[in-house]
């Protein structure tokens, strides 16, 4: 039996294809719902954080240090398995989801905060001196220079949300990597781990390369 | 009786240090009053409360055409009225020239868009660069870009402008084009309250020169006095500092 046959049997990569497109689909659902969800919640924690009152401003650091310090999987597994003892029981979608969430919005809170806190004070001033309230402010002058700055560092942390959804595999989500695992089960092949692998990779190696392309550029932006 | 502008024993501290000790100005409806004063004198922080940039200690306090500088929607009403220029231009990178001066009537005011971008053009054929209108900033000189934000707080047609500033952050061949600018405005009538550091804009343009020192005004008068005939000791060290130069 020779490693082609064994890794990359065609017979078997044809058969579980079906299966893992659906994986493949139910992964990129959850990582673009999470990520658009990470993103609503980081920028309300970093409007929080920077700009609440000083009781709403501490708790707000406190949750971003404790959502970046817990690992995701033991949140996950608590979401889906110590809930329902106090009644609240979650789809395996809505628990992964959640965590992710939970976990995105804490770092992408702290990439906003980096990127308006990175906007020269001078343009608040000038937005303040011409009447501009606080929101308007923040939606016309500061978030638009804001998100420029952050973009990098917010793919980056897309990438990590994608990649992490395959987690989900533990709560019996039938995520990409599910369905692999299932497939080379019913095959007794490892082909579809590795197709799986080369899926991910498809996916997130392009926006890799263009984090690196966009961190190069401003890099030189800035010299 | 109380001046447009009209300060009253305005005091602001910075922990121990007092930047500003006790200032009771009036400026009058359309006056063009001048700031000096070495760095560190208080002047620009002057200024700054007048449209409450910097807090003050609340047993001071502030008037705009009887409006009390405090917070909120007073604060709001101050501020639509009152115009600055920064020494650093604080324009938006990420707007073009027309769209940095249309910003504030839009969203303040509520002006319909192509209402305010007809105002735009005109306000930035007034100072003199209507053809850069589509630029970003960062493509205009130091000089266009401080015209630009001329513009930009003459579109809220204030009734006080405020400089602080203005030409420090320029290059020596683009202060003068500025200093036009300013001086065309001052013929309008509009209310000018200019820290600055040109002596000859001073005393050509100003109606009354202030000297500022330690927090506090030493002196003050028409231009044609202070600047050649100061009272004070002080006045007369920082003059000759600054004249002899």
């Amino acid at each position: 039996m020779d490693i082609v046959d064994t890794f990359l049997n065609a017979e078997v990569m044809r058969r579980s294809l079906p299966m893992l497109l659906q994986g493949l689909w139910i992964t990129l659902q959850l990582g673009a719902a999470s990520i658009v969800a990470g993103l609503v919640l980081g920028l309300g924690l970093a409007m929080t954080r920077l700009y609440a009152v000083a009781p709403l401003r501490l708790l707000t650091r406190v949750y971003i240090d404790v959502f970046r310090s817990i690992p995701l999987l033991v949140l996950l597994i608590i979401i889906y398995y110590a809930l329902p003892f106090v009644g609240i029981r979650l789809s395996p979608f809505l628990s992964a989801m959640t965590a992710l969430t939970l976990v995105s919005g804490a770092y992408t809170a702290e990439i906003f905060r980096a990127g308006i806190e990175a906007i020269p004070k001078g343009q608040f001033e000038a937005s303040a001196a011409l009447g501009l309230g606080g929101l308007q402010t923040m939606k016309e002058v500061i978030l638009p220079q804001a998100v420029k700055i952050v973009i990098p560092p917010l793919t980056n942390n897309s990438i990590n949300v994608v990649k992490d959804t395959a987690l989900a595999s533990v709560v019996a989500m039938p995520d990409l990597l599910k369905q692999a695992t299932q497939a080379q089960a019913l095959a007794a092949n490892p082909t579809p781990l590795i197709v799986a692998a080369a899926i991910y990779v498809a996916f997130l190696w392009p926006l890799v390369a263009a984090v690196s392309r966009m961190e190069r550029r401003f890099a030189a932006r800035r010299r | 009786m109380d001046g447009f502008v009209s300060i009253r024993n305005l005091r602001k501290s910075y922990g121990s240090f007092e930047a500003l000790r006790g200032i009771d100005l009036d400026v009058a409806k359309g006056e063009v009053v001048c700031v000096i004063g070495p760095s560190g004198s208080g002047k620009s922080t002057l200024i700054r409360c007048i449209n409450r940039l910097e807090s003050f200690s609340p047993e001071s306090e502030i008037r705009v055409d009887g409006i009390p500088v405090a917070t909120g929607r007073a604060l709001a009403r101050v501020r639509a009225e009152v115009g600055m220029v920064f020494q650093s231009f604080n324009l938006f990178p990420h707007l073009t020239v027309r769209e940095n001066v249309m910003l504030a009537p839009r969203k303040v005011r509520g002006t319909p868009r192509a209402e305010a971008a007809a105002r735009a053009d005109q306000l930035l054929s007034r100072v003199g660069i209507a053809d850069q209108a589509d630029k970003y900033p960062e493509h205009l000189s130091g000089g266009q870009q401080q015209r630009v934000a001329i513009a930009r707080a003459l579109a809220m047609d204030p009734q006080v402008m405020l400089f602080d500033e203005p030409t420090s952050a320029l290059d020596p061949e683009m202060v003068g084009e500025v200093l036009d600018v300013m001086r065309d405005l001052a013929r309008t009538g509009v209310t000018m309250i200019v820290v600055t550091h040109e002596m000859g804009f001073a005393s050509q343009v100003a109606d009354r020169v202030i000297f500022m020192d330690g927090g506090q005004i030493v002196e003050q008068g028409p231009p044609a006095q202070l600047l050649t005939h100061p009272v004070e000791q002080r006045t007369r060290n920082f003059l000759g500092a600054v004249l002899n130069h």
